[in-house]
């Protein structure tokens, strides 16, 4: 099947580049996976290979393939939390060696030179390249960790430390940042704190290990019940209320410093705001395909603040890897293999797994 | 001492017609820490407007407006500290807070959760609170604060309200560094003073307004860098990613996803007026450039007294029109058109006449 690059001129994924590859990807907006010839860069001077041993399954990964997002570009192999180990570097390579265990998240490219990139914060650079779905440097498409192997810059790999198990490591790579990032920069990340953490799946159950790691008190703010003995015994946190229940609600409002709202589906705003503190601040993680209502009074009553926050740049997701070794903290994960990827999609679409799929790639790809 | 009248006399208005009539009162009795200020002037501000006319359905009628008050001490408690007769003083949007919340410690009083608006509230022990469309004030002097002698005090008044809620979120915000690029959204009583503060601060200050007839005015003397229509895509889409900061003056419904666009990569936008219905954000829009949307509500009185310092270190006063008691109801009348460069500020000491 060709493929048509940047420059428009058709080139078939499996013959673009030197290298042969082998992974799943979506052919259509059915979103159904199926084994995928293609082929991947020669490891250049600045780039590490890496075997792929472990791939995270994001729930960005099933709005892409279902061209939710109306960006989709077919072929997608999906896949930004990936974990692996180091088969060959580069000349100029020198953070990494052959054998070292890895970790690429949702970037492999940015422009290295504006402001963003150079403040250490690739994720918010206009001209970042995504993982997969998205057109490289050369004009090729970006794959992702659904396969056996990846050619990456070493400036946007991580090294993943070695006392940290590699499955239940590979979420941290785009959930785990995703959260660490505001904890870190909305001042959650000091002892003391109240932290509420909306939503309580792949994202929200990191957040809740992060934000104790922090030393933070943990509120969760959910819409089932029925994750409140998990939240409390399992995650650690200090308390959890139902978003329906207005008792609870009310009885918790001006009380938190910080909301972590995870919660990818549109939902009142207003209510969560209540929660927080004069000056507290709120802030987004979860990417509603629509708009949110915001009353411009719930934010002028008590100057509380609602942000937006994408990911985090590369120093920061060594940072959170560090911090996670050094606290324990995990993702909560069920290992599937290859050939469920595509049930595990269905199951993820009604949220039925505690709390991320991962990808046994190394066991479990199989070139057919 | 000899306790002065109980009795205060001003405009009130009756109900959601807003139409202001005369109102006598009674002051609420005098406390140690208290001060009497006898009123010269009072800033008319939009808020007084939507008040009266219960836009936002909290009017407790009859209402006194007005919370831009600068008068002259003429009684002082027994253990009032700060000031004494003949000074010259300042309120603003409250009188009354607890003092002893995180958010009063912190010298935020605007924020707590006990905090007594000037008008149209009550007091802890039930009685209304009247504002400053009137002769006579009694404050507890925590919430008073003192009008730097060099500034004219008719066109200080305004800055008890409009001024500190915008010279509040430039400061939070990291707007007042030298250098930023502040955008200000509305060129009213608010706008106008957001133009100059940043100004002083050292920004670089683009308008954005619904009208191109207020450009000349902006740049030659407020001093505003640059003016952009917000209806023009052209001019919207060539300042897209370049500001550090918007303030958001405009009380008028309207969308605030186009400035989201004209802000750069953690850029802020700061909320200031009172919309009546919730606008849409797209949040991808928010995550993917790390922007925020903020609210702020004036200020602490720490904040209040710093920013009338700063405001004569820099010249800053309100451009005012001055206009008698019996012409405040053509003021409101005029001020719900936006007919106005750029607040009304009301002569109360020589305009006032007591009707028996």
């Amino acid at each position: 099947m060709a493929s048509v690059n940047g420059n428009g001129v058709k080139a078939s994924p499996e013959t673009e580049h030197p290298r042969k590859a082998f992974g799943w990807a979506a052919r259509d907006t059915s979103g159904i996976l199926s084994p995928f010839s293609f082929s991947r860069r020669n490891n250049r001077d600045d780039d590490v290979t890496i075997k792929i041993l472990y791939c995270g399954i994001c729930h960005s990964d099933l709005h892409c393939i279902k061209n939710e997002w109306t960006n989709a570009i077919y072929p997608i192999v999906p896949g930004h939390e990936i974990v692996g180990v180091v088969t060959e570097v580069g000349s100029n390579v020198h953070k990494f060696k052959v054998g070292d265990k890895v970790g690429v998240g949702c970037l492999v490219n940015s422009c290295r030179s504006c402001d963003s990139c150079k403040q250490g914060f690739e994720n918010y650079c206009p001209r970042f390249i995504l993982t997969y779905n998205a057109i490289d440097t050369d004009g090729t498409m970006t794959y992702g960790g659904y396969s056996d192997t990846i050619v990456v810059d070493e400036h946007f790999v991580v090294r993943i430390p070695d006392t940290m198990p590699l499955d239940k490591c590979a979420p941290l790579l785009c959930a785990g940042i995703t959260v660490y990032s505001p904890l870190k920069y909305f001042g959650l990340n000091e002892a003391g704190k109240h932290v509420g953490v909306v939503g309580l799946g792949g994202l929200g159950h990191v957040a809740v290990k992060f934000a104790k790691a922090f030393g933070a008190k943990v509120t969760v703010v959910s819409s089932s019940p029925k994750k409140e003995k998990e939240a409390i015994e399992n995650l650690g946190a200090d308390a959890f209320i139902v978003s329906s229940n207005s008792k609870q609600m009310q009885a918790a409002m001006g009380t938190m410093d910080g909301i972590i709202d995870t919660v990818s589906a549109v939902h009142p705003l207003t209510p969560l705001l209540f929660l927080l503190k004069a000056q507290g601040k709120m802030i987004m993680v979860g990417a509603p395909e629509k708009p949110l209502e915001l009353p411009a009074f719930s934010l002028i009553m008590g100057g509380k603040i609602i942000a937006g926050s994408c990911i985090g740049g590369m120093k920061d997701t060594q940072e959170m890897l560090d911090f996670a070794a050094k606290h324990n903290v995990t993702a909560e994960i069920e290992l599937i293999g290859m050939d469920y990827v595509n049930k595990a999609m269905e199951r993820l679409a009604k949220a039925d797994v505690r709390y991320r799929f991962v990808i046994d790639i190394a066991n479990t790809l199989t070139t057919a | 001492m000899m306790e002065q009248s109980k009795m205060a006399f001003g405009l009130a208005a009756r109900d959601a017609t807003g139409v202001l009539s005369p109102f006598s009162f009674t002051l609420r009795d005098r406390r140690d820490d208290d001060i009497t200020l006898k009123i010269l002037y009072c800033g008319i501000c939009h808020t007084d407007l939507s008040t009266i006319k219960n836009e936002w359905g909290n009017a407790r009628y009859p209402v006194v407006p007005g919370h831009e008050i600068v008068g002259v001490v003429t009684e002082v408690g027994s253990s009032v500290q700060k000031f004494k007769v003949g000074d010259n003083v300042g309120v603003g949007y409250y009188i009354s807070s607890c003092l002893s919340c995180d958010n009063c410690k912190h010298d935020w009083e605007n924020y707590c959760p006990k905090m007594v608006q000037t008008f149209n509230h009550s007091h802890p022990d039930g009685t209304m609170t009247y504002g400053g469309f009137s002769d006579k004030f009694v404050v507890n002097e925590h919430f008073a604060v003192r009008i730097p002698t060099n500034l004219p005090l008719d066109k200080v008044a305004p800055l008890m309200c409009a001024g500190i809620t915008v010279y509040t979120p430039l400061k939070e915000h990291g707007l007042s560094e030298p250098g930023k690029h502040v955008g200000v959204v509305g060129l009213g009583g608010l706008g106008h003073l957001a133009v100059k503060f940043a100004k002083a601060f050292g920004a670089k200050v683009t308008v954005i307004s619904t009208s191109i007839s207020k450009k000349k005015e902006a740049i030659e003397k407020l001093g505003a860098d640059s003016f952009i229509v917000s209806k023009d895509p052209e001019q919207m889409k060539a300042s897209m990613g370049t500001m550090d900061g918007i303030l958001d003056t405009a009380s008028a419904n309207h969308s605030l996803m186009p400035l989201i666009g004209l802000l750069k990569t953690r850029g802020k936008l700061i909320a200031l007026g009172g919309m009546t219905k919730p606008v849409e954000i797209v949040m991808f829009h928010l995550m993917l450039g790390a922007k925020m949307v903020a609210g702020s509500l004036i200020g602490g009185v720490k904040g209040i007294q710093e920013m009338l310092y700063f405001a004569e270190e820099h010249n800053i006063t309100a451009d005012v029109e001055v206009v008698g008691m019996d012409d405040v109801n053509v003021a409101m009348e005029r001020l719900e058109k936006g007919d106005v460069r750029y607040r009304f500020v009301i002569d109360v000491a020589n305009t006032i006449t007591i009707s028996n």
